[in-house]
C-alpha cells in the first residue's frame, strides 16, 4: 500500500476545504466503471482506488451535520423541554427583581415614609397596594419585590462558595487519594453530619447580627454559615466523580504524553467530572434560599430593617394574623416557593440533559 | 541485525491487596513476575496471553504509567525509571501508546483537533502553536480520516474511526516505539482489518517499532515479527513468528494455539485440539514452580517444585526461548 | 446413583419429546422453529431504525444454525424477537411470524409466551456476570427455574440444581451450589448460565455470543460443552456470533446478516470454500488466519450503514467492490437460490 502514499502523508489532489474527500473520490472512480476498479486511472492521479485504499478510507456514513460537543447536545436536549424555559423564565424574573427592584415596584420599600402608613396596617389588597399592607402599614407588594435581593444574593453566593470549596477539595481528594483523601473525607463526614438548619442556627447564634450590622456583612454571615455546612455535599459528589474519571484511558493517554498533574486535572478530569456537581449545585441553590428564609424567620438570619421574605413571613405568621390578614403571609410565601421551585426544576432538567442514563 | 531500542530486564509488578478497616496489606497480586525482553528498531513484538496474564500491566510499565516493584527498562541505553522532570518528558516523546477501548480512550469533551493536538500542547518544542492545526490535519489525513473533521467530537465517529484518532495521537510526536494495547479487539471484524492495515502502513512509512499486546493470536501472528507468550505474569515462550506458530516448545503455547478456531471447516475437521481443563489460577495466589503446571498435561513433580527459566534449547532456533523443563522434548 | 437419575431423566425427556414430535408431524409442521419475514424496528427520538427487514430461516432438531454478523447487523435483535424479550419501547416487531412447532409465538399473549421461555426455547448471553443475580447463590438461581415452572419444593429443586451443575461439568458442584456468582471464574459463570438455560430441557437453545467474553482456552471448553449437550438432548442450537472461526467448527448451516437482512444462507462447508455474497467474501478475506502468515489483509472498506439512513438499493452497495447501477437503486436484492440449498441476496452472487 505504500505506493499509494508516497512519502508519508497524503498530500492529496483534494483540497481539504472542498467537500470532496478520499472516500468520495474512490466512489466516483467506481461509478465510472461499475464492473472493475480502474487499475491505473488517470482521472485519479494519486490515490489508486484499489481494494486496500478503499478499505482504509472511511466514507462519512455517520455524517451528522456540524460538530456538536456534549455540552451542545445537552443544550439541545434542554431547549426542547418546556420545564426548562419555565424555570429559566422564573429565575430570570427573580434575578432581575433582585438587581433592579424599581423596575417592578415604583414604590421604594426601604423608604419608610413613602411605603408605609400605619393607618393602613393589615389592610387587605386594594387599588393602591395589590398585595395589601403589613403590620406597619407598608406596601406588601413593594416589600415582596425588594425582598428578592436578599434571597437571590444569599442563594448564589452560598452556592458559589460551597461549590468552590467542594470542587477544590473533592478534586484533590479524588485525584491524590491516600491519606489526604482520608483526612478530607472524614472532615467532610463530620460537617455532613450536622444538619444545615441546626448548624446554621448554632453558627448565627454564636455570631449574631444586630439591626445596625451593614447589609452585606449580614448577608455574608448567612452565606458563610450555610457554605461551611453545605460544601461536603459537593465534595462527596466531586470526589466520587473524579475517582470515576481518573482511571479513564484518555487520562492515562494524557499522562503517557507527559502531561503534568495540573494539565491532566484541568484538561481532562474536571471537565468530565463536573456535570453532576452542576446539577446538585443548582438544586442546592434552591435549598439555600429556603434555609435563609427559615433562619431569617427565626430571627437569627438577616435582621430588620433589611427586607427579606423570611422576615416578612415571620412577622405575618405571628399569632392571630394568619386568619386575620392572610395576604401578609401568602404573597412572600408564594415568591419564596416559586424561587426555590424554579432552581430545583432547573436542576432536574439539567440532570436529564447531562446524564441521559438517569432518565 | 537492527539495534535494540527498548529493553526490559526483570520487570516485576506486584499490587498490594488491602483489607480490613486499617487497610493492612494482606497479600499481593503478582501481575508481572520478572519479564525480560528486547525490542529491535522497526520490528513488531507481539505479546499474547489470556486475561490476567499481565500483558496490559506490562504495557503500562513500559510506558511508565505504573512504577515497577523491581526491574529496569532502558530506551536506547537510557534507564527509564531513573529519569525525572524534563528528561522524562523528553523520553515520552519516543514511546507512545494506543489503547484498547476507542470509547474511553478519547476525552468526550474535546474536539478531535484538541485530542490530536494535545501532544503538541505538552511538547510545544515539537510543533509551534502556529503550525499546530496544519500538523493535526496532516495527521488526520495520514490515518485515513478527513481533515475537515478536526472540529468534531469523538462521539460523532464510529469505533474504527475513533481508533484511528487514537493512533493519530499516538504517532503525533514521531515516537520510535508505539505500544498497542489490544488496539483492535473492541472493533468489528471488518473494521479490525482496516486498523491492522493502517498500523502496518504507518510502520513502513515511519519506521516505528511496535509492541502489539493482544489476546487474538491470529491478529498477532499477522502483524508480528516476533511473539512473546505470557502466562501468569511470566513470559513462557518467545521467538519469531515461525518458531512460535509452527514449532512451539512450551505446552501452554501449544494449547493456546490449538484452542484458536480456524475459519475453515475442512481444517477444523482434521485439526487436533488440545483442550485445557480448568481456569487460569489467580495471580494473587499463583502455583508453586512452573506457573502452568496445574493445567499442564505433561507436568511432573519437578514442575511443581522448580521454576523453569526462560532459556534457549539445544534444538531450538536462534532467539527461540522457552520456560519449560521439557521444552527440548516437546518441540 | 446420580448417573442413574440422570439417565432416567434423559429417557423421560426423550419420551416426552417423541410424543410432541409425532404431534408436530401429524400437523404437517416441517420445522422445529421457523422464522418468516420478521421485521423489527426501533422508534427513537432521531427517527425509526429498521433493525430487521424481512428475515426468514428455520431450525430443526439436532441442528446448529449460526447467525453471523457484525454489531448492528441485527443478529442479537433477531434472537430477542424470537425469545420475546425485545425492549418495547423502543423496539417493535412490525411483521412476520415466529413459528415454534407450527404455533406463531408472536400472536401469543404475554403469559402464554412466558410459558414457552425455558421449556421450549431458552437463551444464554455474552455477559454471564451481568445475567446472573449477584445477591443470590447460583444454586438458588438454577433451582428457581424448577420451583417456578415445575412447582418443585426447595430440597428437590436444589438436588436438581446440583445435577445440572454436574451436567455442565462444574467441579465440586455439591459444595459450590451455595456460592455466589462473583465467586466463580468467567468460564464457570458461563457454565452456570448454560445450566439454567437447559434446566427445563428446551427444544431450542439460542446462544448469543456465548464465548466472546471468554479467554480462548476457555472458549474451546464452552463450545465443546454446548456440542455435547446438544448431542445428548437433540436440541436445536442457534449460535449468534461475529467470529468466523468459532462457527467453522460447530455449525451445520450458517446465515450471514448485514444491516438487518440475511445476505447469505448456506451449509457450512461450501460457504467457507467459496462464499456467494461479496460481504461474506470480504469478511473471510479480512480476518487473519492462525494457520497462515498472510500478506496484507483485504479489509472491507467503510462502515456498516446507519440504520436510520439506509442507502438505496442493496445495503452493502457503498462498500461493495462489485456494485453496479442496479445495486444502488430500488429495493434491495432478494434472497435467491444460487446453488442448490444456498441462497444469497446479491445480483452477482456466484460470479464473484
Amino acid at each position: 500500500m505504500t505506493d499509494n502514499f508516497p512519502g508519508g502523508p497524503v498530500k492529496g489532489p483534494f483540497d481539504p476545504s472542498s467537500s470532496a474527500n478520499l472516500a468520495d473520490a474512490s466512489r466516483t472512480a467506481r461509478a465510472e466503471d461499475p464492473t472493475e476498479v480502474p487499475p491505473d486511472s488517470a482521472a485519479v492521479p494519486l490515490v489508486k482506488p484499489t481494494m486496500a485504499v478503499m478499505a482504509e478510507v472511511v466514507p462519512d456514513v455517520q455524517d451528522v451535520a456540524e460538530a456538536r460537543s456534549l455540552w451542545m447536545d445537552a443544550w439541545i436536549t434542554m431547549r426542547r423541554r418546556p420545564l426548562f424555559w419555565i424555570s429559566v423564565a422564573l429565575i430570570a424574573v427573580f434575578v432581575l427583581m433582585a438587581a433592579f427592584p424599581q423596575l417592578f415596584s415604583p414604590l421604594d420599600a426601604y423608604n419608610i415614609k413613602d411605603a408605609c402608613d400605619l393607618n393602613r396596617a393589615r389592610l387587605g389588597p386594594d387599588a393602591d397596594a395589590i398585595f395589601g399592607y403589613d403590620l406597619q402599614g407598608c406596601d406588601v407588594y413593594a416589600r415582596t419585590i425588594y425582598g428578592a435581593r436578599s434571597s437571590i444574593l444569599v442563594g448564589i453566593f452560598t452556592t458559589l462558595l460551597a461549590t468552590a470549596i467542594g470542587v477544590l477539595l473533592g478534586t484533590m481528594g479524588g485525584f491524590i487519594g491516600r491519606w489526604i483523601d482520608t483526612l478530607m473525607s472524614r472532615t467532610a463526614d463530620i460537617f455532613f453530619a450536622i444538619p444545615l438548619l441546626l448548624g446554621g442556627i448554632i453558627i448565627l447564634y454564636s455570631f449574631p447580627s444586630s439591626p445596625d450590622t451593614p447589609y452585606l456583612l449580614q448577608v455574608f454571615k448567612v452565606v458563610f454559615a450555610m457554605a461551611v455546612l453545605g460544601w461536603p455535599n459537593i465534595f462527596r459528589i466531586m470526589r466520587s466523580s473524579v475517582m470515576q474519571v481518573k482511571p479513564a484511558e484518555y487520562v492515562m493517554a494524557a499522562r503517557a504524553l507527559g502531561g503534568n498533574a495540573p494539565h491532566v486535572i484541568m484538561g481532562h478530569i474536571i471537565p468530565n467530572a463536573i456535570a453532576p456537581v452542576i446539577v446538585v449545585a443548582t438544586i442546592d441553590l434552591g435549598a439555600y434560599i429556603a434555609t435563609e428564609a427559615t433562619l431569617s424567620f427565626l430571627g437569627i438570619g438577616l435582621q430588620n430593617p433589611i427586607i427579606s421574605w423570611g422576615i416578612d413571613i415571620s412577622a405575618a405568621s405571628a399569632l392571630g394574623y394568619v386568619r386575620q390578614a392572610p395576604h401578609m403571609l401568602i404573597f412572600p410565601s408564594i415568591f419564596l416557593s416559586l424561587t426555590v421551585l424554579a432552581f430545583i426544576m432547573l436542576g432536574e432538567v439539567v440532570r436529564d440533559a447531562l446524564d441521559p442514563k438517569l432518565k | 541485525m537492527a539495534e535494540v531500542i527498548l529493553k526490559a530486564e526483570g520487570l516485576v509488578k506486584h499490587y498490594p491487596i488491602k483489607s480490613g478497616v486499617i487497610q493492612r496489606t494482606t497479600g499481593h497480586v503478582r501481575a508481572v513476575e520478572g519479564v525480560s525482553f528486547e525490542l529491535y528498531e522497526g520490528e513488531t513484538l507481539g505479546v499474547v496471553g489470556e486475561s490476567g496474564c499481565g500483558k496490559s500491566t506490562l504495557g503500562r510499565l513500559l510506558m511508565r504509567l505504573e512504577e515497577p516493584t523491581a526491574g529496569k527498562v532502558t530506551f536506547n541505553g537510557v534507564d527509564m525509571y531513573s529519569q525525572t522532570g524534563h528528561d522524562m518528558r523528553r523520553l515520552r516523546r519516543d514511546i507512545q501508546i494506543v489503547f484498547q477501548d476507542p470509547y474511553t480512550s478519547l476525552n468526550p469533551r474535546k474536539t478531535v483537533g484538541d485530542i490530536i493536538g494535545e501532544p503538541f500542547d505538552i511538547h510545544p518544542e515539537v510543533c509551534p502553536k502556529s503550525e499546530r492545526n496544519k500538523r493535526v490535519r496532516e495527521l488526520l489525513d495520514l490515518v485515513g480520516l478527513s481533515p475537515e473533521h478536526i472540529n468534531r467530537y469523538p462521539h460523532q465517529f464510529s469505533g474504527g474511526q475513533r481508533q484511528r484518532i487514537g493512533v493519530a495521537r499516538g504517532i503525533a510526536l514521531n515516537p520510535k516505539v508505539l505500544i498497542c494495547d489490544e488496539p483492535v479487539s473492541a472493533l468489528d471484524v471488518s473494521v479490525q482489518a482496516q486498523v491492522v492495515n493502517l498500523l502496518e502502513r504507518l510502520q513502513r512509512e515511519l519506521g516505528l517499532a511496535y509492541i502489539f499486546i493482544a489476546h487474538d493470536l491470529s491478529v498477532v501472528r499477522h502483524i508480528s515479527d516476533r511473539i512473546a507468550v505470557m502466562y501468569l505474569g511470566h513470559i513462557v515462550e518467545i521467538g519469531d513468528d515461525e518458531q512460535i506458530y509452527e514449532r512451539a516448545t512450551h505446552p501452554y503455547t501449544q494449547a493456546l494455539l490449538s484452542a484458536v478456531p480456524v475459519p475453515d471447516p475442512q481444517v477444523e475437521a482434521t485439526r487436533e485440539q488440545i483442550v485445557l481443563t480448568g481456569d487460569v489460577p489467580s495471580p494473587a495466589n499463583p502455583p508453586s514452580g512452573c506457573p502452568f503446571h496445574t493445567r499442564c498435561w505433561k507436568a511432573t513433580e519437578k514442575c511443581s517444585a522448580e521454576v523453569p527459566q526462560l532459556v534457549a534449547h539445544p534444538d531450538g532456533g536462534a532467539g527461540h526461548l522457552s520456560a519449560c523443563h521439557y521444552a527440548a522434548t516437546l518441540g | 446413583m446420580t448417573q442413574d437419575v440422570a439417565a432416567k431423566h434423559q429417557a423421560g425427556v426423550a419420551a416426552r419429546k417423541a410424543e410432541m414430535r409425532a404431534a408436530q408431524l401429524a400437523a404437517g409442521v416441517e420445522h422445529l422453529l421457523e422464522v418468516k419475514d420478521l421485521h423489527v424496528e426501533f422508534r427513537m427520538q432521531d427517527g425509526v431504525a429498521k433493525a430487521i427487514n424481512g428475515v426468514s430461516f428455520h431450525l430443526d432438531e439436532r441442528e446448529t444454525l449460526a447467525i453471523l454478523g457484525e454489531s448492528g447487523s441485527g443478529k442479537s435483535v433477531t434472537a430477542q424477537a424470537i425469545m420475546g424479550i425485545l425492549d418495547t419501547p423502543p423496539g417493535y416487531v412490525t411483521g412476520g411470524e415466529v413459528l415454534f412447532q407450527g404455533t406463531d409465538m408472536l400472536k401469543m399473549t404475554y403469559r402464554e409466551r412466558a410459558k414457552y421461555r425455558g421449556p421450549k426455547i431458552s437463551m444464554i448471553f455474552q455477559d454471564a456476570l451481568s445475567s446472573l443475580n449477584p445477591v443470590f447463590p447460583v444454586g438458588w438461581q438454577i433451582a428457581e427455574m424448577f420451583r417456578k415452572h415445575r412447582g418443585m419444593n426447595r430440597s428437590d429443586a436444589y438436588a436438581e440444581a446440583v445435577r445440572l451443575m454436574e451436567r455442565v461439568k462444574i467441579p465440586a458442584a455439591k459444595e459450590r451450589v451455595k456460592a455466589f456468582p462473583h465467586q466463580f471464574s468467567g468460564g464457570m459463570r458461563q457454565r452456570i448460565m448454560i445450566a439454567m438455560a437447559i434446566s427445563l430441557d428446551p427444544w431450542v437453545l439460542i446462544a448469543d455470543e456465548p464465548t466472546t467474553a471468554l479467554d480462548v482456552t476457555v472458549q474451546a471448553q464452552i463450545m465443546d460443552l454446548l456440542k455435547e449437550l446438544q448431542e445428548e438432548s437433540g436440541m436445536g442450537l442457534i449460535l449468534i456470533t461475529h467470529d468466523l472461526g468459532v462457527v467453522a467448527s460447530v455449525a451445520d448451516r450458517i446465515a450471514v446478516m448485514y444491516a438487518g437482512r440475511l445476505v447469505e444462507t448456506s451449509a457450512i462447508g461450501p460457504l467457507y470454500a467459496h462464499p456467494l455474497h461479496p460481504y461474506t467474501k470480504g469478511l473471510l478475506e479480512s480476518v487473519p488466519r492462525l494457520d497462515q502468515k498472510g500478506q496484507e489483509l483485504l479489509a472491507i472498506g467503510g462502515l456498516p450503514p446507519n440504520l436510520l439512513r439506509m442507502p438505496e438499493g442493496c445495503p452493502f452497495n457503498p462498500r461493495c467492490r462489485y456494485a453496479f447501477d442496479e445495486c444502488r437503486t430500488g429495493a434491495p436484492p432478494p434472497l435467491r437460490e444460487v446453488e442448490p440449498g444456498r441462497f444469497a441476496a446479491c445480483y452477482v452472487a456466484g460470479e464473484v
